[in-house]
């Protein structure tokens, strides 16, 4: 029943497997919360959620870039044995996640940028425009915008299916890469 | 009935020498004001900056004029009447313009106009002045002193400055959206105006 464990050298390390649930938990907020606080009418509610959109937005940035020069400094672990399709199709896939974890962030605050609202960090640190005002330009950005952040949530969904499909139908333990050793 | 119609005629009378002396002591007051102080609209502007959870968002008014009696040579006489029209307010997004003239925040249709009637101004002396005066929005009326600086070129003499308005004193943004975490209650006013005919400072 339980699949078959895997060695330690197997896991990713413990800075990885944390930057990768504290962001998995970010993503999903920050999607939850841009989908639900475009219907709402203006009020302190709205306003509140698309200031903390933004705020994660820039938290998910940073913590993204980190990330990634985490994972050039110290590499995942090997890949499971699986077909070289499989393989493949999850290198893209991871390829085309982290290229939107930064997309999707900054095509958001370049359009916060562009429809004249600057973006300050946690209502402290005020980030530079990325670019000028513009309503033509914003119109097209917040497309942008939505359009990346539906492309990432399709990979993400693309990626949990994939994650369970090795965990309940090859049952290799390759989701335990992602967990900490619990004994 | 006698007294009624004298009375009725004294009244007319009355009325008519209120009609016909109207006009000739309007006329008899006009020599003694200086050249026409005109508000040159295109070179002016009005704006404001509001912050929304940290966030400077600046916004301006397109409609407002003034009147102005001022001699450089007294400007302690000097006057000045300001008006805003409200409605013109806007935050450069449509859809938040139309909730500026909402009845929490600038209520443009109970009372269409912000006013500005200064009752003292003291020269600081190159160029800078100091206006005290009453502020009226929404129905609030507060006294506000605001620092300017006058600067000519050709005939157009250019008034910039600039104050911090207490939103809630007017009730700017009320109920709801008094929480000053959410907008905050300081918000910066600046202008430039230009006129002409102003006489040489």
């Amino acid at each position: 029943m339980t699949p078959s464990p895997i060695a330690p050298e197997q896991r990713y390390s413990a800075l990885a497997m944390a930057l990768h649930w504290l962001l998995a938990l970010a993503i999903v907020g920050a999607f939850g919360v841009g989908l639900y606080m475009t219907g709402l009418p203006f009020s302190p509610a709205r306003l509140k959620l698309y200031n903390w959109h933004k705020w994660a937005g820039v938290t998910i940035l940073s913590l993204s870039a980190l990330r990634l020069l985490w994972r050039l400094y110290k590499q995942p672990p090997a890949d499971l044995p699986m077909p070289a399709w499989q393989a493949l199709a999850a290198h893209w896939t991871h390829g085309a996640l982290y290229a939107l974890f930064f997309a999707v962030p900054l095509a958001g605050w370049a359009y916060s940028s562009a429809a004249g609202f600057p973006v300050v960090w946690f209502g402290l640190l005020p980030l530079p425009d990325l670019v000028s005002p513009d309503k033509a330009l914003a119109e097209t950005l917040k497309l942008t915008h939505k359009l990346l952040a539906y492309g990432l949530a399709t990979l993400v969904l693309a990626h949990v299916a994939a994650a369970l499909k090795h965990h309940l139908v090859d049952r290799d333990g390759l989701v335990q890469r992602m967990l900490p050793a619990l004994h | 009935m006698k007294t009624l119609s004298t009375t009725l005629l004294a009244l007319a009378s009355a009325a008519v020498m209120a009609l016909t002396a109207t006009p000739s002591s309007a006329a008899q007051a006009k020599p003694a004001t200086v050249p026409a102080v005109t508000l040159l609209a295109a070179q002016s502007e009005l704006g404001f900056i509001s912050k929304q959870m940290g966030v400077p968002v600046d916004g301006k008014f397109k409609r407002f004029d003034a009147q102005l009696s001022f001699d450089p040579k007294k400007p302690e006489t000097a006057k000045v009447a300001f008006t805003i029209e409200l409605a013109s307010a806007t935050l450069g997004a449509p859809e938040f313009d139309a909730e500026l003239l909402k009845a929490p925040w600038f209520d443009a249709k109970r009372v269409p106009q912000a006013q500005f009637l200064s009752t003292a101004v003291k020269a600081l002396g190159g160029g800078r002045y100091e206006i005290a005066g009453k502020l009226s929005i929404k129905g609030q009326v507060r006294d506000i002193t605001v620092p300017i600086a006058l600067a000519q070129a050709g005939g157009t003499t250019t008034a910039s400055g600039g104050f911090v308005l207490k939103r809630l004193e007017f009730k700017i943004g009320d109920g709801e959206w008094a929480d000053t975490s959410m907008v905050a209650n300081d918000v910066q006013v600046k202008f430039k105006l230009a006129f002409s005919g102003i006489a040489p400072l």
